[in-house]
């Protein structure tokens, strides 16, 4: 199946220059993006698999000998492309701070403790549905320097790769009804509305594991398009 | 079913890129905290036939000052101009690196093919880049070209590069043998980033 990339639908990601978020300052381009047209290099991608990724990296919470100190929740949802089809088989990758706000990574400067039994990365790959899942903790709100008294949302980072090198994203997901959203210059930058609230996963109690994890649903979309619709069936 | 936002409509709608941040190394890049790695610049096995080659260079932020915490990853087409996806002989054509604390990256790859373009005219060898980093938003897109390829000047993307821009896609052979770009995000110097 051969897809397009709409560039329109793309128009819905953050500027790099977006001054609220101050690390933008010295690194967004100052000079105009040029138009790239749509190659082999573009429309194709790596392809990831069974060897890449195995049953247990999609439950961080059993990385380590005892289980991580949070409240244990379940992040699932599907990939889908622009009509809205399933993306099956492709690699998602995850990465969030602890219970406390943490993050193992040595350059976090944040006085809040590591949990020794959560490292906070994961990986999965969609099924034939376009469905992953993973079983982690939820992760804690966190300081950080852009100004005065800034808090990030608690989220957890997401890596896509899809059919190709345009379908490529990397992302964050939120949780509902975070009362740090308005003071987030990360997920402000994205200025559309709608576009921002489809970050925010959402409480699926159809998903939950009853005496065991609440369940977050985030269903995720990539670049592409069928370059034949179907829709419409056509009479020759 | 309980639900904080409606299904449906927004359903097929693009989900918005964020920032990687800082804190990505031990997930996507883990090899100092002991993980799994999926790629590295290290793009092609022994055996894998092409002219092997190094890419480095350094990544500089608006103010010159190197960038030590973005991620760079690469894709790019065999010796004959042909995709590999799933890998073939030690080969995937897929490379992901993490800046060092001096700001610089490398890979070691064989060098790709001439290939077609979008309209049928021939692309030069090419290497297609993405570009990651704390206070990048949406990832930048670039591409890597090589200096001792005749065929620049006729490529249809260089072409719409202005002239004095397409340097800045252009890595120079050294003495060494090493092909060098340096990545500007932003200021004097820029590197050319494309909207695709």
């Amino acid at each position: 199946m051969s897809l397009i990339y709409p560039r329109e639908s793309a128009a819905i990601h953050p500027a790099n220059a977006s001054p609220e978020y101050k690390s933008t300052l010295k690194r967004a381009p100052s000079q105009p993006l040029v138009m790239l047209p749509h190659s082999l290099s573009e429309t194709t991608g790596p392809v990831f698999g069974h060897a890449d990724v195995s049953e247990l990296d999609s439950d961080l919470t059993r990385r380590h000998e005892g289980e991580p100190i949070g409240e244990r929740i379940i992040v699932t949802g599907r990939v889908l492309d622009e009509d809205g089809r399933p993306v099956p088989k492709t690699l998602v990758e995850i990465w969030q701070a602890n219970s406390t706000g943490r993050y193992v990574h040595v350059r976090d400067q944040h006085p809040a403790p590591l949990d020794p039994n959560f490292t906070g990365a994961g990986r999965a790959l969609t099924d034939s549905d376009g469905r992953y899942r993973f079983v982690t903790i939820k992760p804690g709100a966190y300081p950080w320097g852009n100004h005065h008294n800034a808090w990030r949302p608690a989220h957890i980072h997401f890596s896509l790769f899809g059919p190709s090198f345009l379908s490529r994203v990397i992302t964050q997901m939120y949780f509902p009804g975070d009362p740090l959203f308005r003071y987030d210059p990360i997920f402000q930058s994205i200025t559309d509305e709608n576009a921002r609230a489809r970050l925010v996963s959402r409480f699926d109690i159809e998903a939950t594991e009853p005496q065991w994890a609440l369940a977050y649903q985030f269903d995720i979309v990539l670049r592409g398009r069928n370059a034949t619709p179907t829709e419409e069936p056509h009479e020759h | 079913m309980s639900t904080d936002r409606p299904s449906g409509s927004e359903e097929a709608r693009l989900t918005p890129s964020q920032t990687i941040g800082p804190f990505f190394a031990y997930a996507l890049t883990p090899r100092a905290y002991g993980g799994a790695e999926l790629a590295t610049g290290a793009m092609a096995g022994d055996g894998v036939p092409g002219e092997r080659i190094r890419v480095a260079g350094v990544v500089l932020d608006g103010d010159g000052a190197v960038v030590t915490d973005a991620m760079l990853e690469f894709w790019q087409a065999d010796a004959q101009g042909r995709f590999h996806a799933t890998g073939n002989a030690g080969f995937t054509g897929f490379g992901r690196v993490e800046t060092t604390t001096e700001g610089g990256y490398s890979i070691e790859t064989i060098r790709p093919g001439a290939l077609p373009g979008s309209d049928g005219a021939m692309q030069a060898p090419h290497l297609t880049v993405s570009v990651f980093a704390r206070g990048v938003l949406t990832r930048l897109m670039t591409r890597i070209y090589f200096s001792d390829e005749p065929a620049n000047q006729t490529d249809p993307v260089l072409a719409l590069v202005p002239a004095e821009r397409r340097d800045t896609l252009i890595a120079r052979r050294g003495e060494d043998g090493v092909f060098r770009l340096d990545i500007r995000l932003q200021g004097a110097g820029e590197t050319v980033f494309f909207e695709a």
